[in-house]
């Protein structure tokens, strides 16, 4: 078929969803909105395949692109509307699609007791179709487009329940924080424009294709990523901007785990690996995500520890993976980002779906202290988020651990990598397990805390569960996309790492030489697993075999513990230092600058001239002999200057 | 006489509608008269030639051939959309104001018509004489909008207005008038004239570094008088007490197209006529548009009158038109153009939701709102869509204006670039929060009072904002079609501006006898090259 119709279809089949069910947002219906919305999604699934499909062959095309019709042609700035699939954005788009389609499905026995499924519904179109421009759009512009609009439907979604203050405010917070990043993303555009001349990917990589790597700070390229980044830090939920993303949380919790967790987050990573040719040529640039990325990583999943919120456990957690895609951007292991952002996309959506299953049965209860022995009653739930764990925690052979895995390997061997940053993710490593296997403990293992007799856990009905199920096996078997070669060589068959094949054409790799050895590669992968393994073992006696130990420990340590469990205060640093300060700054200028100043300001003209109109006015009192003196006065001047001349008539005046 | 007629119909409406015999045929009849000079104007689309950079749909008459002043009257891309944009605005503000306008609904619409056109006549104008005549027309009507339909504190508030934009007016005047005299002398017509387009081809002496020279004065005194119009920071405190005063039409028209002829006149007058000023003192207005927006954002940020809120958010998106004015670029102007109309679509349905809001409950405080949402859905999609559009989410026209103005402000100076980004999350952060404040949340006092349940949006309210959001989506997704109509205007602006000629294009055949004589007496005069 055609690719202009199948992109068509693609991106406009979420969108005819989204009218559909925006223009019926009172039906309660929620069958019916959440069969149009997951048909919609599904229909998009099945044009992405077909188009990616045409990139496999002997002599397939690098990439697909249809261009449909300019959009703003300004001087020198031609933005079309132009789509591509390539290898890169074929991953992404499948991903988004295909784990959209069953997290639509989910939502549908999710939201079957909502007031509003319709608009609800309407709403995860429309991101999806937003999601869709982000990662098809051919140009930074379009790109700009559904970064924004994904943001506005992430507003949208957390605070969806609006009638609660604080969703309400969660869902500004994620704007307002994301717009900071977008602001970067803007100055990075324009930078980038003035730079090369074009907003195309395909130009601009053309066009940097030659240039040379730039050392320092201050050149144009370093420049442009730089700005760029703080795009991504914005969307992404990285150190400083992470903030808005665990107040997300007050959205539905599909909600969370498809925005949240497995698509619109992961944009920002997504960009700069479509950017990485780009990136390359600005080692600095580099550097700074490298470290934002590993601080993130180990940062957010040390307050994942200490957080007694299902979903605060996992958004934080959520943080961390996307912090180990930008350690990896950072040491220019692009193909590690976009292998972890696949495979995270699988269990994280996964966990997230499994706790909304978990928050379903338990009546919207989300505390894990209130939870405990669901094992018995939600054996699917458990099964599959299982697996997740073991995914995320980095055991082999589930896909958590390839892809973790080889980021740790680049961050320790890149050119561009250090020790530290390779320490750095093997400490956050061990703390996922740490925290995930205190989740999973408190959750679903020991005895239930909650009262039996009141609560009666239910299992999800199947249009939940075939979700999980489906996520559960691509979280299982999703690592083996990238099996690394040290261990393909031992393995029957010897299979290559067909990602890195898939990538080898579209992204940059670094210059210069990879340090270390494959039996180094083996040591570390060792190390780290073996790491994670304590952690898990440590979190399973700690939460199971001994419930009292962590109040020992917490009491042991309660700075550290305080710190942790309030998250680092860094919200409360926020308001009191930025928020607080700016408001009453702001009110500040009102009264004193614009009230006070400027306007008093008009006022002081104001009566100067008053004040001149009235002292003039006393010259007119209407008095006879005093007009008679002004003429008499007057003549006489002006007969002193006829006869004398102009000299005498200012020796009169003292002149 | 095209533009004859879009100039001076809303005139014959106003003297049509004073005949009226009974008080409830006005509004039928204005909204009648306010489509129909719509539609004539939509003829501009058929006549008016988007290829070429010169003036068109001319028409010359000599008015005082003593002082060369004429009834000159013409249009390019600069002023194209600016024109459709007040011929558009009325009917929406006349059903907008059906019930809001409840005394002396005559007089009223007399105003607004009147009001119509010297707007109209001031973008159309290319003789300064009457260009000023028009200008300061304008201010007669607005001065009884606000003070005969306005609030409380109405006098007070029409008062500042008007003394305010009147003073840099009569500087302008000054300018004018020594324009004039410089034309007789320098010109090898020996002739007084004020005639734009002669007056273009003046070499007014510019001394940089040095304030007291003929172009540095010319030039702050046109300045000052469009920059109180915009309003520019620091000259914008009339604008709040004016605005929040004024009935909801009149809101909608001050916001609307008024301040544009401020901005209009930058880029009529000021840029074209003192360009190695314009340029020398550039970084000026991109410092003042910078600190516009900022100030303007955390300003409204912490209103408690969201109609004053509003106010405050129309000096931060002029201070983007600013900024794009004098980013002197194509990107800038362009882009400060695209968001002129935006802010009249944008700002303007804003005061008419907040007008249509202030009508069902009396009351403008935000505190005590909250749970709209849930009370009027229709009413909260509207305003959502609306605040989108101005705080310029992609897909919405303001995301043009504003990436535009942007892009240009970068190239013209990245330092002043770079710190306008500050007003993309200020922005976001206003109108967020009051949105939050009002429509989410727990039902605030006014909106539980279950004496006086609030009723949703009416067919007739619903009409008037079918328009607004049509265009809103409209000029974000499909921004080609509406900036080829200035694209070849404002290249032909900013690439020579520091020789700007405009020269005048040549009218259709079968055009009447008399535009033909106008064009010949004209070409006599001015010789001006022919474009393309």
């Amino acid at each position: 078929m055609q690719a202009e119709f199948l992109f068509a279809i693609l991106l406009l089949a979420p969108l005819i969803g989204f009218i559909i069910n925006g223009l019926r947002w009172k039906s309660k219906n929620y069958l019916l909105a959440g069969s149009i919305a997951t048909g919609a999604v599904a229909i998009s699934f099945i044009a992405a395949v077909l188009v990616v499909m045409k990139l496999f062959g002997a002599d397939a095309p690098k990439a697909v692109t249809v261009e449909y019709f300019k959009w703003m042609a300004v001087g020198g700035l031609e933005v079309p509307v132009a789509f591509v699939i390539d290898h890169i954005s074929a991953l992404m788009v499948l991903v988004v699609t295909g784990v959209g389609t069953l997290i639509h499905l989910f939502s549908i026995g999710y939201m079957s007791h909502d007031e509003r499924p319709s608009k609800y519904f309407a709403y995860l179109n429309f991101f999806l179709f937003n999601m869709l421009l982000l990662i098809l759009g051919e140009n930074l512009l379009l790109m700009f487009v559904g970064w924004e609009g994904v943001g506005l439907c992430s507003y949208l979604l957390i605070g969806f329940w609006f009638s609660d203050k604080e969703k309400a405010a969660a869902g500004m917070k994620a704007f307002v924080t994301n717009r900071i990043g977008d602001a970067g993303f803007l100055l990075g555009i324009f930078t980038i424009f003035f730079l090369l001349g074009t907003v195309s990917f395909d130009e601009i990589i053309s066009k940097v294709a030659g240039m040379p790597v730039e050392v320092g700070w201050s050149g144009p390229i370093t420049l442009a990523a730089l700005f760029l980044f703080i795009g991504a830090m914005g969307k992404s939920a990285q150190i400083p901007l992470y903030v808005w993303l665990p107040d997300a949380m007050a959205g539905p919790t599909p909600v969370s785990a498809l925005i949240h967790a497995a698509t619109m987050v992961t944009a920002g990573v997504y960009m700069i690996v479509r950017l990485s040719p780009l990136f390359i040529l600005a080692p600095n640039a580099l550097h700074v995500v490298a470290v934002v990325g590993a601080a993130t990583a180990v940062f957010a999943a040390t307050i994942g520890i200490t957080q007694f919120d299902i979903k605060k456990v996992l958004a934080y957690s959520t943080v961390s993976q996307l912090g180990f895609m930008f350690l990896a951007c950072g040491v220019g292991a692009f193909g590690a980002a976009m292998f972890h952002l696949v495979t995270h996309a699988f269990f994280k959506a996964l966990m997230f779906l499994g706790s909304g299953s978990v928050i379903h049965a338990m009546h919207e209860e989300q505390d894990i202290r209130k939870m405990g022995g669901l094992k018995k009653y939600l054996p699917i739930t458990h099964a599959t988020f299982v697996v997740g764990w073991i995914a995320i925690i980095g055991i082999p052979p589930f896909a958590g651990f390839f892809s973790k895995d080889e980021i740790l390997w680049k961050a320790f061997s890149s050119p561009l990598g250090h020790k530290g940053l390779w320490a750095a993710g093997v400490i956050g490593a061990a703390c996922t397990a740490f925290y995930m296997t205190r989740l999973m403990a408190l959750t679903f293992w020991g005895k239930p805390r909650f009262d039996e007799h009141k609560t009666h856990p239910h299992e999800a009905p199947p249009s939940m569960a075939i979700p999980l199920i489906v996520l559960a096996i691509l979280s299982a078997i999703g690592g083996f996309m990238g099996i690394p070669h040290v261990i393909g060589e031992i393995l029957p068959g010897h299979p290559g790492n067909w990602l890195e094949h898939w990538l080898a054409g579209s992204i940059a790799a670094p210059a210069g030489e990879a340090h270390g050895s494959a039996i180094m590669e083996w040591i570390l992968m060792g190390i780290s697993v073996s790491i994670a393994g304590l952690a898990a073992l440590l979190a399973f006696s700690f939460y199971v075999i001994e419930p009292d130990r962590p109040k020992q420990w917490a009491a042991r340590l309660p700075g550290l513990h305080r710190l942790l469990e309030n998250k680092y205060f860094v919200d409360e640093f926020y308001f009191e230092r930025i928020i607080n300060p700016l408001v009453s700054g702001s009110k500040a200028l009102w009264a004193f600058v614009d009230v006070n100043f400027i306007d008093r300001a008009t006022f002081v003209v104001g009566d100067f001239v008053r004040g001149m109109g009235s002292t003039a006015r006393t010259l007119q009192t209407g008095n006879m002999q005093q007009y008679a003196l002004y003429i008499s006065i007057a003549i006489a001047l002006m007969f002193v200057y006829l006869l004398e001349g102009p000299k005498r008539l200012a020796e009169l005046f003292g002149g | 006489m095209l533009l004859s007629l879009i100039v001076f119909m809303p005139l014959v409406s106003a003297i049509l509608i004073s005949l009226l015999p009974k008080e409830n045929w006005i509004r039928p009849t204005a909204l009648f008269l306010g489509l129909a000079q719509f539609v004539v104007s939509l003829v501009l689309f058929a006549q008016y030639d988007p290829s070429t950079p010169a003036l068109q749909l001319v028409e010359f008459v000599p008015w005082v051939p003593a002082l060369g002043v004429s009834y000159f009257l013409g249009i390019d891309g600069i002023s194209f959309w600016l024109v459709l944009l007040t011929t558009f605005l009325l009917p929406v503000v006349i059903l907008g104001s059906w019930t809001a306008i409840d005394k002396k609904p005559k007089g009223f619409h007399i105003a607004l018509f009147v009001l119509q056109t010297a707007m109209l006549g001031s973008f159309v104008a290319m003789d300064l004489v009457l260009f000023y005549v028009f200008f300061e027309l304008s201010l007669v009507p607005m001065y009884f909008i606000v003070g005969i339909w306005g609030g409380t504190r109405r006098i007070y508030a029409t008062t500042k207005f008007f003394i305010y934009t009147m003073l840099g007016s009569l500087l302008m005047l000054l300018a004018i008038i020594y324009l004039m005299f410089t034309a007789q002398e320098v010109l090898p017509a020996k002739q007084m004239t004020a005639n734009i387009l002669e007056l273009y081809k003046l070499d007014i002496p510019f001394i940089a570094g040095q304030f007291l020279n003929p172009q540095t004065l010319l030039f702050f005194a046109f300045s000052v008088a469009f920059a109180i119009k915009v309003p520019m920071f620091p000259f914008h405190t009339w604008l709040p007490d004016a605005h929040v005063e004024a009935p909801t039409p009149g809101s909608v028209v001050l916001a609307g197209v008024m301040l544009k002829m401020g901005s209009y006149g930058f880029l009529r007058f000021v840029i074209p006529l003192f360009p190695e000023a314009s340029e020398h003192y550039a970084w000026v207005f991109l410092f003042l548009g910078v600190v516009g927006i900022i100030y303007g954002a955390l300003v409204a940020m912490v209103q408690p009158d969201v109609k004053k809120l509003v106010a405050y958010s129309s000096v931060s998106h002029m201070g983007y038109v600013m900024m794009g004015l004098f980013a002197l670029n194509t990107y800038g102007v362009t882009g400060s153009i695209y968001q002129m109309l935006n802010h009249g679509i944008s700002t303007g349905a804003l005061f008419l939701l907040v007008g249509m809001i202030y009508e069902r409950t009396h009351s403008r405080e935000i505190e005590k709102y909250g749970g709209l949402a849930k009370v009027l859905p229709i009413f909260t999609i509207l305003f959502f869509i609306v605040t989108l559009s101005s705080i310029a989410v992609p897909m919405t026209n303001g995301f043009v204006g504003e990436f535009l103005i942007l892009l240009g402000a970068f190239e013209a100076s990245m330092f002043f670039g770079s710190l306008a980004v500050i007003g993309v999350v200020l922005g976001a952060v206003y109108m967020l929060w009051m949105f939050k404040r009002m429509f989410f949340g727990e039902e605030g006092e006014l909106v539980s009072d279950k004496k006086h349940p609030l009723h949703d949006l009416s067919l007739r309210e619903m009409v008037v904002m079918a328009p607004l959001i049509v265009l809103i989506f409209w000029m974000g997704l499909l921004p080609n079609q509406f900036l080829q109509y200035s694209k070849v205007s404002v290249e032909h602006l900013v690439s020579t501006k520091d020789a700007y000629q405009l020269s005048i294009h040549t009218p259709q055949p079968e055009s009447d006898a008399q535009l033909a004589f106008g064009m010949k007496f004209f070409k006599s005069v001015a010789q001006a090259p022919e474009a393309k």
